[in-house]
C-alpha cells in the first residue's frame, strides 16, 4: 500500500503505518493525523518529536511511563499523565502517536 | 485506525442467547502474515500448488501425535450443550462461532479423508473436500476463537475446541497461511527477546525510570534488578508489564513484594517475555523455542526459583508444559542434558515454576509481608478469572487454588470485594474477548462483541454493588479491557492487576 502527498510516495503496511522510517516528514505526518482524525497542535508535535527522538536512540517507542514523564517535563507536570496523552491521541498514545510519528506499530499484549 | 464502524451490543447486566444470524461475522478477518513473517518461522511464504496434499498430510500427523484430537474428531454427538457457551457466538450471533460448528469445520474434512464412510459416502456423513473455500473458512473462524476452553467445561465428552483451533492454525501455517499479529510477534521474540520488540538498552532505561518513580512515590529504594547472577528468583513476566498502563503497576507490585520480603530477584534481558504465542498457533517447535530462552537465562544466572508474573497463557505453558519442554518441574527426559541440569539447580523446596500470586499468598500466610488495607478503600473490587489460568492450570496445593489464591490476596489487601455472577467466574469464566492471538486492532469488532458477556456481568456488579475496579492476572485481559471498556461506557482505568492492588497496600517500612 502507498500514500501520495505532494507528488511524493510513501509505502505503508496494511494498517497505514509507514514502512520506511526515514521517509517521514511533517507533510506525511499531517496526512496520517488527518486519517486518525487528530488535529495536530503544538503539544501533539511535542509528543511526536519525542517519540522519534526516543526511537532513534532505542529502536522502540518509549514505554507509557517514560513518555508521560518526558512530556511532564516539557509541557508541565499537570500534563505528565496518560489521561492527558489520551486526550491528545484518543485511540491510545502508543499506537496512534507512533503512526503519526512514522514509527512501526508496537505489538504484543498492549 | 480510526474507530471501525460496527454496532456495540447494548448491556443489560446479563447476556441473552441471540437469534442466529448466518454469516454475521464472516467479514471479520485478521490480516494474514506476509511471506517474510511466515518464512522467518520456517513456514512456507505462500500457498503452494500441492497445498491440499500438505494439509491432509499434516492433519494425519497431528491425529497420530495428539490422541486427543482424534478423540475430539470422533466423539461429538451434536448434543448442543456447547452451542450457547462461546462469548464470540453470544456477541456476534454467527452460528459458525458455536463451538460445535467451529469443530465441524475440521470434522467435515477429517471425515472425508480419514473415515471409511466419508471416503465412500461423503454426503451421507457430512464429509467435505478440503477446498480453498473451506480453507478460508478455517482461517476466518479459527482466528475467531480465543482458545479459552469455556465450551469444553460444558461438553459431556470434554471436547476441547481450543485444541482443534490450535490444530487448524498449525495446518494453515504449514500450507503458508498465517496470521500477521501472532506470527510477527513470534519473530520478534526470536530476534529481540520479547513480544514488544523491546531491546535490552530500552528495557534498562525503562526500569531505571521506574525505580526513580517508586522512590519518589514511597521514599524507599525498591529495585528492579536485571541480569543479576546468583539472585534467588528469576521473574519471567510479559513484556507489556514494562511498557503499558495498567500493566506496569503490577510490575511495581512484584518488586515491592520481593523488596518487603527481602528476597533477591532478577529479571532477564534474554528472557524478557513470559508470553508464548507458540501455543496459540499450536506449534510445538515454536512453543519450545520460545520457552528455551527461559532455561538459558535460568542456567546462566544460576537462580534457585523461577516465578511467573501476571500473564494468563504464559502460566498455562509454564504450569502445564515447562516440565517436559525445558525441565522446570519434574519431567525432563533422560537425554535432555540441560533440562536435567536445570532440575538439579532449582530449589525443590519451592514449587517450580511458581506464580507470583503463589509467592505473595505464601508470604502473606507467613506474615512476612504486611498490608495497609485501608489504602485500597477507594476501590470496590471484583475479580475476572483469566481463561488460561482458570481452565488450563492451577495454583497452590489445593483443588481450585487458581480461583482461591488471587481472591484471598485481594481480600488481604483491600476491604471491599464483590464477585460477579457465579456462572461467569471460576471455571465458567468468560474470556476477556482478546485472548489466543486475537488482541489486534484489525479484530476490534470481534473483540468488542466477544467481550459482551463479561461486560454484562461487570455492569451488574457496577450497578448493584458499586464496583469500580476489575482486577485480573493477565496482560492480554488488561490490554483488552483497557480498549474495550470505553466502548461500553466504562472508564479504562477500571481495570488493573492484582499486584497493582498489592502495590497500593503493601507496607515497605514494616521490616527493614
Amino acid at each position: 500500500m502507498a500514500l501520495e502527498v505532494n507528488g511524493k510516495t510513501y509505502e505503508t503496511d496494511e494498517e497505514g503505518y509507514l514502512l520506511n522510517l526515514s521517509e517521514w516528514d511533517e507533510d506525511i505526518a499531517k496526512v496520517l493525523a488527518e486519517g486518525e482524525k487528530v488535529d495536530m497542535t503544538e503539544n501533539h508535535w511535542e509528543v511526536v518529536n519525542f517519540l522519534r527522538e526516543y526511537y532513534n536512540d532505542y529502536q522502540i517507542a518509549p514505554a507509557v511511563r517514560v513518555l508521560t514523564k518526558a512530556i511532564g517535563k516539557k509541557l508541565g507536570a499537570e500534563k505528565g499523565n496518560s489521561k492527558y496523552l489520551y486526550e491528545l491521541f484518543p485511540y491510545g498514545p502508543a499506537k496512534q502517536a507512533c503512526k503519526i510519528a512514522g514509527l512501526p506499530k508496537p505489538t504484543g499484549c498492549i | 485506525m480510526a474507530a471501525p464502524k460496527f454496532e456495540v451490543p447494548e448491556l443489560k447486566g446479563y447476556t441473552d442467547i441471540p437469534l442466529l444470524r448466518e454469516g454475521a461475522a464472516a467479514e471479520v478477518k485478521s490480516f494474514p502474515a506476509n511471506a517474510q513473517i511466515q518464512e522467518a518461522l520456517g513456514f512456507p511464504g505462500e500457498l503452494a500448488e500441492n497445498w491440499q496434499e500438505t494439509a491432509i498430510g499434516r492433519m494425519g500427523e497431528l491425529l497420530g501425535k495428539y490422541r486427543s484430537l482424534q478423540v475430539f474428531m470422533d466423539a461429538c454427538v451434536h448434543c448442543g450443550a456447547c452451542t450457547d457457551k462461546c462469548h464470540y457466538y453470544l456477541g456476534t450471533s454467527d452460528p459458525k462461532n458455536m463451538p460445535v460448528a467451529r469443530q465441524d469445520l475440521m470434522r467435515q474434512v477429517y471425515r472425508r479423508y480419514f473415515t471409511f464412510a466419508g471416503k465412500y459416502f461423503p454426503k451421507l456423513v457430512g464429509a467435505k473436500d478440503l477446498t480453498r473455500e473451506v480453507l478460508d473458512d478455517w482461517y476466518r473462524y479459527y482466528y475467531q476463537c480465543s482458545e479459552c476452553r469455556r465450551c469444553s467445561v460444558y461438553c459431556p465428552y470434554g471436547i476441547d475446541t481450543a485444541e482443534i483451533t490450535m490444530a487448524g492454525r498449525e495446518i494453515l501455517d504449514c500450507v503458508g497461511i498465517g496470521q500477521k499479529y501472532t506470527n510477527e510477534i513470534l519473530g520478534k521474540v526470536h530476534r529481540i527477546g520479547n513480544n514488544l520488540g523491546l531491546p535490552g538498552p530500552a528495557l534498562l532505561d525503562t526500569l531505571t525510570g521506574l525505580e526513580e518513580d517508586i522512590e519518589e512515590d514511597t521514599g524507599f529504594a525498591v529495585k528492579l534488578p536485571i541480569d543479576v547472577k546468583g539472585a534467588e528468583v528469576l521473574l519471567i513476566t510479559p513484556s507489556a508489564d514494562f511498557f503499558s498502563e495498567p500493566h506496569v503497576e503490577s510490575l511495581i507490585g512484584y518488586a515491592k513484594v520481593f523488596h518487603a520480603a527481602g528476597i533477591s530477584w532478577t529479571l532477564s534481558s534474554l528472557a524478557s517475555e513470559a508470553g508464548n504465542f507458540g501455543m496459540f498457533i499450536g506449534n510445538y517447535e515454536q512453543m519450545q523455542k520460545v520457552a528455551l530462552r527461559i532455561r538459558e537465562a535460568a542456567l546462566e544466572l544460576g537462580v534457585k526459583r523461577i516465578v511467573v508474573g501476571e500473564c494468563g497463557h504464559a502460566w498455562r505453558v509454564a504450569y502445564s508444559f515447562w516440565n517436559t519442554l525445558i525441565g522446570v518441574g519434574l519431567g525432563a527426559g533422560a537425554d535432555d542434558k540441560y533440562g536435567r541440569m536445570l532440575q538439579q539447580q532449582l530449589d525443590p523446596n519451592y514449587p517450580q515454576p511458581a506464580h507470583i500470586c503463589e509467592v505473595t499468598y505464601d508470604l502473606l500466610q507467613q506474615g512476612a509481608i504486611t498490608m495497609d488495607k485501608e489504602a485500597n478503600d477507594h476501590r470496590i473490587i471484583t475479580f475476572h478469572d483469566s481463561c488460561n489460568v482458570a481452565r488450563g492450570s492451577r495454583m497452590g496445593d489445593m483443588p481450585g487454588g487458581q480461583f482461591l489464591i488471587p481472591r484471598e490476596i485481594i481480600k488481604s489487601v483491600a476491604n471491599r470485594f464483590h464477585d460477579m455472577a457465579p456462572e461467569t467466574i471460576l471455571e465458567g469464566t468468560f474470556c476477556c474477548g482478546g485472548g489466543g492471538g486475537l488482541l489486534t486492532d484489525d479484530l476490534m469488532e470481534l473483540r468488542v462483541k466477544g467481550a459482551q458477556p463479561r461486560m454484562d456481568a461487570f455492569k451488574d456488579v457496577v450497578d448493584n454493588h458499586g464496583v469500580n475496579f476489575m482486577a485480573t492476572i493477565c496482560a492480554i485481559c488488561k490490554a483488552q479491557f483497557t480498549k474495550v471498556l470505553p466502548y461500553y461506557g466504562f472508564d479504562m482505568s477500571m481495570v488493573g492487576g492484582v499486584h497493582q492492588l498489592v502495590s497500593t497496600a503493601i507496607r515497605l517500612d514494616a521490616k527493614q
